[in-house]
């Protein structure tokens, strides 16, 4: 199929891509790597979208270190994540979770940003930032503000940010000394999105644990962190896969998910356990 | 035959060895012309409106808003086009019983699958017309659907098609010998019941017809992403009613083709008739979401098999029950019926026992039709074979080698005749399945295993051994009637530079036929394959002949171009003869020039002939013939089909936590008779394991229950992909079959045909040990969990 576009403009910087936005009479298509939105525009799952495209921007561009946290630009490409140095040492969750996204063409594109404010429940980056208990930052018209990634992410392709603005950074705390994060998951190929997956952060040993592909959105799996933070690893698996309620579809039943997220679990807290997490 | 290709040092020997492919410095700079390349002036696109529903009648087509759209031009229903194009009933009458209705371009009054055209809006770009068929608005009054292939014979089930009676568009039951003895008396009867999973070819071209009537020649031409143009060209005259002669069709490159292109489809035909109606140039180009609803599906298939063996292992007898459903008509010309009828001649085929019955039934359904894709109907009959082979091993506690030892046919036992009446004229089981063996030394490979868990690692080895069908007579379609030819032919000339040019009727697909037929070419009249040029795809300046289907087109086509060339090459040295003054027995070509045949001496270059002859034949004796143009054809004639015959191997690892199967190793030892290029059968070998493959982990059409479609695009539906491919060992037996000069049988399809039964029989070599089994394709974790017994619900 051909996409039905209704038009395209290049923005040249923030300001002015909010207001493209805004004169977009709701409308406007935030362009940033275009790995999602290309493909669903080349399907017509959506007509007549006013792209704006943010590619040129600068100042969304990029990984900072500030005082205790890590500003990661929204523009920052999964293939960056996978390289940058600070990403390697302060968030290694990411960098690994690169390694699960898609493939190299994909990756050399796609933009944490955009992954985020897409919100696909089977992508990685989302269940990250929520296991990473990050910020994310958005600009809109009124100015610019804060959102906890807990409060982030409403649904299957719907999160938080309001009509008119944009996704501008992530913000996350950086990785204390004998903290651990690890990341695992399974496809049918190399590539592929998830059957289900899943992250864990063990922080002071505390633990937050965010799943990957078995829900409408990321959610912390409250019962199971606090089962291993209380040491009960069987415990932890049990209400891990107790807590769960995942979809059923052409790749895998709910049932399969729920095994497959404890048999996941389980290997993570192997890793954590040991020395190469 | 004495084979004149065995001694690798003779002269022009490039039969039998790698020779770059002539066309593969175009293609790799982007340079090949697909359809899609194609622009023509007054060219318009067509784009068609496809039923949402998998059984509706159709009680209204509103097009007026589609008509106010910028660069539409016309709309089109199926009246519209019947006017022009009549419909066609794809039955052959030597699949006895066969029946189907008529099919229109574009339905009338009823759709009877998701995805069927019902509308076609003709614009001036592709946008345009997609911006028009979405506008469209037709109304359905959904019909009940039949979807459930085991209930479609029951008799509450509605009937698809009330004229056709029932469900039922064809049964075969085959019998042999006495089935119901053996199976009383056998030591061990052990059965199972098998799924393949329903899939489709997933060309990287998709389906792409340019069509453009003149009616100032009153001719046709169709350049046409196709793998058969001639069978192409004779549906076209005959459903538009124009003379064959007044219809071209070329075809240019082709992004693979694995048995898709083979067959008629209903929008590559409408197309065909809005460029007679409209006059101008229409294109149509299948996007790929449309190629997973209307490109013919295969493999959906279920068997309930057993096996009846003796104490030593021997195989008594095989009772076999196919069921198949094709959708809601059997595909035009070829049929649908076929890759049931080839299980029932396929089971059991590498073995020599006595007694056998198979039954294939074939019912319709409210699905996209199902017809031949690569290796028609071998990879089920090769699951069910050597699944239950391996499970009778199993019973008997009998190594997976050993128990085929004991059954293959012998070497020497040639000619054979198996129990499903297929007649073989040369086969190398055992020779294949000891090369096999010690490639992949199976005795070291049984230790690792043993090693592997030891660590706790789940391993698991398999065997397939096949028998593969290629180079078909015409007992394949024209026996029942289809203009589906099984000859091919190709002509050989030479110009005044020396050069040669040889067309064929054998066609590209991408997969290097006409690398195949350079080199032939080449050795036959005795010049660097660097100096012919080979013309395929194109009715109008080929000779006639089938194309590339059931891997025929190095045995038949190959065995033309060989015979052209030789006869070429006479000819040649008939003129040199003269021109030298000596007998031409005692005169050869070799590199492209004329020498001496004792010494090798040089006499003349070619171009020295081809200057005498084409510009001063008047220095030639007066009568002296100076064809430097030779055709010749070839129908294989003393076999019905030039079978072939090889043994594949797997080994995997299976995560028994989540039921990952990851696949180490692959090995396949096959005999395709002659191998004319090494490197492109390896390779043929490789793609095939690689689509045998993704039936054996990756690919299933999912329907719902209502006929809608669950998973038709590439996101949902898994190919193969270079990441999960294992390394694949690759080794040949050649027993060149005794029919033609030239040896060669069909490589294209031997790969298919192994692969997913190998890696079935390694994931239960793997699980045994748990006490589980898998036997429903594709083997998803979940599917080997459940196999394991790990999931309860």
């Amino acid at each position: 199929m051909k996409a039905s576009v209704g038009g395209y403009a290049r923005a040249t910087d923030l300001r002015h891509a909010l207001d493209l936005l805004a004169a977009s009479d709701g409308m406007g298509r935030v362009l940033a790597g275009g790995q999602s939105l290309i493909a669903a525009l080349n399907m017509r799952l959506s007509s007549g979208d006013l792209l704006i495209d943010i590619n040129r921007i600068d100042s969304l561009k990029g990984v900072v270190l500030a005082g205790d946290r890590l500003r990661i630009g929204a523009l920052t490409r999964h293939a960056e994540i996978a390289t940058d140095p600070l990403v390697a040492q302060h968030a290694p969750l990411l960098q690994k979770a690169t390694d699960l996204i898609a493939h190299a063409a994909i990756r050399n594109r796609g933009t944490i940003g955009g992954a985020l404010a897409h919100a696909d429940p089977a992508a990685e980056f989302p269940a990250c930032v929520l296991a990473l208990d990050a910020t994310i930052q958005v600009e809109g018209p009124q100015g610019s503000r804060e959102i906890p990634a807990a409060e982030f992410f409403v649904d299957v392709f719907e999160t938080t940010i309001q009509e008119g603005e944009i996704l501008t950074a992530i913000s996350l705390p950086i990785q204390e000394a004998n903290e651990r994060q690890v990341i695992h998951e399974l496809g049918r190929r190399s590539g592929d999105y998830a059957l289900a997956g899943l992250c864990i952060v063990r922080r002071e040993a505390r633990h937050r644990i965010v799943c990957i592909s078995v829900g409408p959105k990321p959610e912390l799996a409250i019962a199971a962190m606090a089962r291993l933070d209380e040491g009960d690893e069987d415990g932890a698996v049990a209400a891990l896969r107790d807590g769960l309620d995942p979809p059923s579809d052409t790749q895998a039943s709910a049932t399969y998910r729920r095994h497959l997220v404890g048999v996941l679990l389980q290997r993570a807290i192997a890793d954590l356990n040991g020395a190469t997490a | 035959m004495n084979s004149p290709f065995g001694n690798p040092d003779r002269p022009n020997s490039y039969i039998g060895k790698t020779v770059p492919r002539p066309n593969a410095g175009r293609l790799v700079q982007g340079r090949g012309c697909y359809v899609d390349d194609m622009v023509l002036p007054r060219m318009v696109h067509v784009v068609f409106v496809r039923s949402p529903h998998a059984h509706a009648r159709i009680t209204g087509i509103e097009t007026e808003a589609a008509m106010a759209i910028k660069g539409v031009l016309r709309v089109f229903t199926g009246a519209d086009i019947a006017e022009v194009c009549t419909p066609w009933v794809g039955v052959l009458a030597h699949l006895k019983g066969l029946k189907s209705p008529p099919e229109h371009a574009i339905a009338i009054d009823r759709a009877c699958w998701v995805g069927e055209p019902v509308v076609a809006v003709v614009a001036t770009t592709r946008a345009a017309a997609e911006d028009g068929a979405a506008l469209v608005e037709v109304d359905y009054d959904p019909l009940p659907e039949v979807t459930d292939m085991m209930t479609a014979l029951d008799g509450e089930t509605p009937v698809l098609h009330p004229d056709m009676g029932d469900n039922l568009a064809f049964q075969r039951l085959h019998e042999e010998g006495d089935v119901d003895a053996a199976f009383a008396t056998a030591h061990k009867v052990v059965e199972a019941h098998f799924k393949t999973g329903r899939h489709t070819g997933v060309t990287l071209e998709p389906r792409s017809i340019l069509v453009d009537w003149n009616p100032g020649e009153g001719q046709m031409t169709a350049w046409h992403a196709t793998q058969a143009p001639h069978m192409i060209q004779v549906v076209l005259a005959e459903h538009l009613g124009l003379p064959e002669s007044r219809v071209r069709v070329i075809c240019g490159d082709v992004g693979g083709s694995y048995g898709i292109k083979v067959h008629i489809y209903p929008d590559e035909i409408a197309t065909a008739a809005i460029a007679k109606i409209i006059s101008r140039p229409v294109k149509f180009i299948a996007d790929r979401l449309e190629s997973f609803t209307t490109d013919i599906h295969a493999r959906d298939h279920e068997i309930w098999g057993r096996i009846a063996v003796a104490e030593d292992g021997k195989i008594l007898a095989f009772d076999i029950d196919d069921w198949t459903a094709i959708g809601a008509y059997s595909v035009y010309p070829r049929t649908s019926a076929i890759e049931g009828n080839q299980v029932v001649n396929l089971c059991g085929g590498p073995y020599d026992f006595k007694d056998y019955r198979a039954k294939t039934t074939v019912v319709f359904q409210n699905k996209t039709p199902t017809s031949q894709y690569r290796a028609v109907g071998h990879p089920i009959a090769v699951t069910v074979t050597e699944g239950l082979v391996d499970m009778a091993a199993a019973a008997l506690g009998m190594d997976p080698v050993e128990i085929r030892r004991r059954n293959l046919f012998a070497d020497d036992a040639y000619p054979a005749i198996s129990p499903a009446k297929m007649r073989f004229e040369g086969l190398s089981h055992h020779a294949s399945l000891a090369k096999l063996v010690a490639l992949m030394d199976y005795d070291a490979l049984r230790v690792d295993q043993a090693d592997a868990k030891a660590r706790g690692i789940v391993r698991g080895i398999g065997i397939a051994s096949f028998i593969e069908l290629t180079n078909p007579s015409p007992f394949m379609y024209g026996i029942g009637g289809a203009r589906i030819s099984a000859q091919d032919g190709c002509t050989v000339r030479m110009d005044p530079d020396g050069s040669i040019v040889a067309a064929s009727s054998v066609t590209e697909q991408g997969q290097g036929t006409e690398a195949m037929l350079s080199q032939i070419v080449a050795e036959g009249v005795g010049v660097p394959p660097s100096q012919v040029r080979i013309i395929t795809g194109d009715t109008q300046s080929t000779p006639y002949g089938g194309g590339t289907w059931a891997s025929r087109g190095a045995g038949i086509g190959g065995e033309a171009a060989l015979q052209a060339a030789w006869a070429l090459r006479d000819a040649i040295l008939q003129v040199a003869g003269a021109m030298l003054q000596c007998a031409p027995e005692t005169l050869d070509i070799r590199d492209g020039a004329v020498v001496d045949m004792a010494d090798g001496a040089d006499r003349m270059p070619l171009s020295e002939v081809g200057r005498i002859v084409y510009f001063r034949g008047d220095t030639l004796p007066k009568g002296l013939p100076r064809e430097l143009v030779q055709t010749r054809h070839y129908t294989p004639a003393d076999y019905p089909f030039a079978f072939t015959n090889g043994v594949q191997a797997s080994y995997v690892e299976v995560d028994t936590d989540t039921g990952d199967v990851k696949l180490l190793k692959h090995w396949c030892v096959e005999d395709c008779g002659r191998v004319i290029n090494p490197q492109l059968v390896d390779e043929q070998i490789r793609g095939g394991i690689v689509q045998g493959l993704g039936a054996a982990l990756f690919e299933e059409l999912h329907y719902d229950a209502e006929g809608q479609l669950l998973n038709g695009s590439m996101a949902d539906y898994l190919v193969p992909m270079a990441g999960e491919m294992p390394d694949m060992i690759i080794a040949h037996v050649e027993t060149p079959t005794l029919e033609s000069d030239l040896g060669a049988k069909g490589a294209g399809e031997a790969g298919t045909a192994g692969a997913a039964a190998a890696v079935m029989n390694a994931i239960n070599d793997a699980l045994r040990p748990f006490g589980g089994g898998v036997t429903a394709m594709p083997f998803t974790p979940e599917r080997v969990l459940r196999g394991l017994g790990k999931l309860q619900d």
